[in-house]
C-alpha cells in the first residue's frame, strides 16, 4: 500500500491531467477507427475508463492523505503562475466527483455492450469526449476554461441524448440544445462581467479580490454573479428551468440517462464550488449573498419533483423527477453555507446520484420486459398512458384486485427477483429510508439543521423557518417519492401476471448491481466516508486554504533560467498548506 | 461611443430573446444567434476601465505598456473563443433543426401539426 502511495505520489501532480487527457486521447483515436469496428472501440472505450476509474481513485488516495487536511494539487498547465495562466485544482471535492464520474460511467458503458451502443454512430467517441468534459469541469480552476469544458461537456450530450435518433429523441433533444444554448449566453454575460469588475477569471483570485470591491460596483457584482448562477441553475434543473429535462432523460437510451443523472450535479457543483469561494463568510460585505435564493429555489424543486414523482407512470419519468429531486435537495441544503451540513449533503450527492443512474439502467429493462423485448413500449406510440387511461380505469393485463387471480404459491423467477430486489433497494436510497445510504444522509443533513453548531454545543439554538421547512420538506419529499416508488413497483412486479421470464443479460444486471452495491458500501463504511466529507466541508467554508494553496504554486523555471532540476520545483507546486 | 454600443447590445438581445420565445425552430435557431452576437459585443465591451476608445489594440514603441494607454487584451481572447463554440453549436443546432422538421413533417418546436396551425397562422 504504502509502495503504492509513493508511485502516486511521484506522479503528482501531472497525474492530474490524467482524467482530462486520457478520454481527449481516447476519443481522437476511436474517431480514426472505421463505425464497422464496434468491438474494438467498445473494448478500447471499456479499457480507458476503468483506466479512468483506477486513476480517479488514486487521486482520491492521494488527496486524502492521513494528517494533512488540506492537501490539494494545484497544477499550471501553461506553466504560468496563478492569476495569468489557466489552473488545474485536485481537492477533495473534485476527487469525489471524478470517482463518482468515473464509476457510473463504467457501469454506464458496460450497460450499453448488450445493446444501445450498436443504435446510432459515433456512441464511444462521444461517450468519452462527455467524460472529458466532465473532469475537465470539476478539475478547472478558471472561470472561462470552465466554460469550454462546459461547452465540450454539452457538444457531446447533444450527440448522446440523440444516440439512437428516433421522433421523441429529437424532439427533446431540441428542447434540451435550444435552453442549453441560452445558459450558454448567460454563463458567457455572467463570467465577462465578472473580468470586467474583478479583473480576473481564477476562481481563488475572485475570491481574493471580492471583499475589496468598490461600494459603488458591488449591485453589478451580484448581478453578475445571479446571471452567472443561473446558467448552473438551469444545469442543476431548479425550478422553473427544469421542464427540460424529464422529457431529455426520459426519451435518451438507458445508459445515457444513466450518465445524465450526473449531469445535473455539474450544475450542483459548480454553485457549491463558486459560492463557497466567492461568496463565503470571509466575503466581507457580499458574505452569503443569494443564500436564501439558494434555499428557497431548491426547496421549490423539491416540491416540483416529488409532484412529479407523484405524477408520473413511467419508470424513466419517474427516475427522471428523482434526479430533480437529488439537484433540489443538495441546492437547498447548499444555500445554508454551514459545514456540517455541507458534510450531510456531500455524503447524499453519491448516493442519490448511484441510486438515479441504477433507477434509469433498471427502467429500461422493466419496460422491454412489459413490452416483450421490444424497446417502445406500445404506449409510447399510440400517446396512451402505462397503467391508467385518460379515464383513469386501468388497462388491461393489471390484476389489481386479489379475488380476480391467485398469485400466491408462483415461483418468482430468478431474472424478475433480481429486478424486483434491485427496484425495492433503489427505492430504499431515493426515499431514504433506513438502513441504506439514502437514510443515512438525510439524517446527517437533519441532525446538521436541527443541531446548527454540532450536537451538544447548539443548545437552545432554534434552526431559522428555512431550516423548519427544509426538515418538513425533506420528511415529505421522501414519503412521496417512497408512495410513487411502490404504486410503481407494486404495478410492475406484482400487479402485472402472465408474463414471460425476463431475459436478463449479466452485462445487464451487473452494472446495476454494481451500482446498488456502492450504496451499501456507502452505508457499511459511513463513518469513513463521513470523515472525508467533514473533511471535504471544512475545506469548501475556509476559501483561504485553497485560495493560499493556488496562489502560491510557483512555476516549474525553464531549463535556461535555472539549473535546478524541474521536478523540485513541481513539486513545489503541491500545496501542502496547513491551516 | 457607450450608448451607440449599449443599444446596439439592448437591440441584439431583445430581438433575440423574442425570437427565441418564438413557435418556428427557424426563429429559435435565428434568436440564439442574435443573442450570441449580443453576447459576443457584450463581452467585448467587459474590458478593464470599461470601453478602449482611442485605445491602440497592438503594442507600439514608445508608448508606456498599461491598459490606460491599450485595449484590453482578455475580452478579445474570450470573444474569439466564444465566437466559436458559439458558431460550431449553431451548426449543430441547424442540424437537430432539420432533423426534427424531416421527422415531424412541421417545423413547430413540440413537432405537432395541430400546434402548428393554431399557433403558426
Amino acid at each position: 500500500m504504502t509502495a503504492w502511495a509513493s508511485f502516486i505520489s511521484s506522479l503528482m501532480p501531472h497525474l492530474m491531467l490524467a482524467p482530462i487527457m486520457l478520454p481527449l486521447l481516447t476519443g481522437a483515436l476511436m474517431l480514426l477507427l472505421r463505425e464497422e469496428r464496434q468491438r474494438l472501440k467498445l473494448g478500447v472505450n471499456m479499457a480507458s475508463t476503468l483506466l479512468g476509474l483506477i486513476i480517479a481513485i488514486a487521486l482520491m488516495q492521494w488527496t486524502h492523505k492521513a494528517g494533512a487536511p488540506a492537501s490539494m494539487g494545484v497544477y499550471l498547465p501553461g506553466n504560468w503562475p496563478a492569476p495569468f495562466g489557466i489552473v488545474l485544482v485536485l481537492d477533495r471535492l473534485s476527487a469525489l466527483m471524478l470517482v463518482l464520474t468515473s464509476g457510473i460511467a463504467l457501469c454506464s458503458i458496460v450497460f450499453a455492450a448488450s445493446r444501445w451502443h450498436r443504435a446510432g454512430v459515433h456512441y464511444h467517441p462521444l461517450f468519452q469526449f462527455q467524460l472529458m468534459g466532465l473532469a475537465g469541469a470539476f478539475l478547472t480552476a478558471d472561470l472561462f476554461n470552465l466554460f469550454v469544458f462546459f461547452e465540450i461537456m454539452l457538444a457531446a450530450s447533444y450527440g448522446l441524448v440523440l444516440h439512437g435518433s428516433g421522433r421523441t429523441r429529437i424532439q427533446s433533444g431540441l428542447h434540451y440544445i435550444a435552453i442549453n444554448l441560452a445558459a450558454s449566453s448567460l454563463f458567457l454575460i455572467g463570467a465577462s462581467m465578472l473580468y470586467g469588475i474583478t479583473g480576473t477569471l481564477n476562481m481563488a483570485d475572485l475570491a481574493r479580490s471580492i471583499p475589496q470591491v468598490a461600494e459603488a460596483d458591488r449591485g453589478l457584482l451580484h448581478a453578475a454573479a445571479g446571471i452567472l448562477a443561473t446558467a448552473f441553475l438551469i444545469k442543476a434543473a431548479v425550478w422553473p428551468l427544469n421542464f427540460w429535462l424529464v422529457p431529455a432523460y426520459s426519451a435518451a437510451t438507458a445508459p445515457v440517462g444513466a450518465l445524465f443523472a450526473l449531469m445535473t450535479k455539474v450544475g450542483v457543483y459548480t454553485l457549491l464550488r463558486l459560492w463557497t469561494l466567492m461568496f463565503s463568510s470571509e466575503a466581507g460585505a457580499s458574505a452569503l449573498f443569494g443564500s436564501l435564493w439558494l434555499i428557497g429555489a431548491g426547496m421549490v424543486t423539491m416540491a416540483f419533483a416529488a409532484i412529479g414523482m407523484l405524477g408520473s407512470q413511467r419508470l424513466a419519468n419517474l427516475a427522471g423527477y428523482a434526479a430533480i429531486l437529488s439537484s433540489g435537495t443538495l441546492l437547498a441544503a447548499a444555500g445554508f453555507g454551514q459545514n456540517v451540513l455541507t458534510a450531510g449533503l456531500l455524503y447524499y450527492l453519491p448516493s442519490s446520484t448511484l441510486a438515479v443512474s441504477a433507477l434509469f439502467l433498471l427502467a429500461d429493462l422493466i419496460d422491454r420486459w412489459r413490452n416483450d423485448g421490444a424497446s417502445l413500449a406500445p404506449y409510447e406510440t399510440d400517446g396512451d398512458a402505462p397503467f391508467l387511461n385518460a379515464q383513469l380505469m386501468p388497462t388491461t393485463g393489471i390484476n389489481l384486485d386479489e379475488d380476480e387471480v391467485a398469485l400466491i404459491g408462483r415461483v418468482i423467477p430468478a431474472a424478475a427477483a433480481f429486478l424486483g430486489l434491485a427496484f425495492l433497494t433503489c427505492t430504499l436510497v431515493i426515499a431514504g429510508l433506513p438502513p441504506l445510504s439514502g437514510f443515512v444522509g438525510k439524517f446527517a443533513m437533519l441532525t446538521a439543521l436541527l443541531n446548527p453548531l454540532g450536537l451538544g454545543s447548539s443548545a437552545g439554538n432554534q434552526p431559522g423557518l428555512p431550516g423548519w421547512t427544509l426538515v418538513a420538506l425533506l420528511i415529505a419529499t421522501g414519503l412521496m417519492a417512497l408512495i410513487a416508488l411502490t404504486r410503481a413497483g407494486i404495478r410492475h412486479f406484482w400487479a402485472s401476471h402472465d408474463r414471460p421470464t425476463p431475459q436478463l443479460r449479466v452485462a445487464e444486471g451487473l452494472p446495476i448491481a454494481v451500482l446498488l452495491a456502492a450504496c451499501v458500501v456507502l452505508t457499511v463504511r459511513a463513518d469513513s466516508v463521513m470523515r472525508y466529507m467533514q473533511a471535504t466541508a471544512n475545506v469548501l467554508h475556509a476559501p483561504s486554504t485553497y485560495v493560499r494553496a493556488v496562489m502560491s504554486a510557483r512555476p516549474v523555471p525553464g531549463p535556461v533560467s535555472s539549473g535546478a532540476p524541474a521536478d523540485a520545483a513541481a513539486v513545489q507546486g503541491i500545496a501542502g498548506g496547513t491551516p | 461611443m457607450e450608448i451607440v454600443l449599449a443599444i446596439a447590445i439592448g437591440v441584439l438581445t431583445g430581438s433575440g430573446v423574442w425570437l427565441l420565445l418564438r413557435p418556428r425552430t427557424f426563429q429559435v435557431i435565428m434568436g440564439l444567434s442574435l443573442l450570441s452576437y449580443a453576447v459576443n459585443l457584450f463581452i467585448f465591451s467587459m474590458g478593464r476601465l470599461g470601453l478602449a476608445v482611442d485605445k491602440e489594440p497592438v503594442l507600439i514603441a514608445g508608448v508606456p505598456q498599461d491598459l490606460q494607454h491599450y485595449a484590453d487584451p482578455m475580452p478579445q481572447a474570450l470573444v474569439l473563443t466564444a465566437i466559436v463554440i458559439g458558431f460550431a453549436m449553431t451548426a449543430l443546432f441547424l442540424v437537430v433543426l432539420l432533423a426534427s422538421r424531416g421527422i415531424a413533417g412541421t417545423d413547430h418546436v413540440d413537432g405537432d401539426r395541430a400546434k402548428d396551425l393554431q399557433e403558426m397562422p
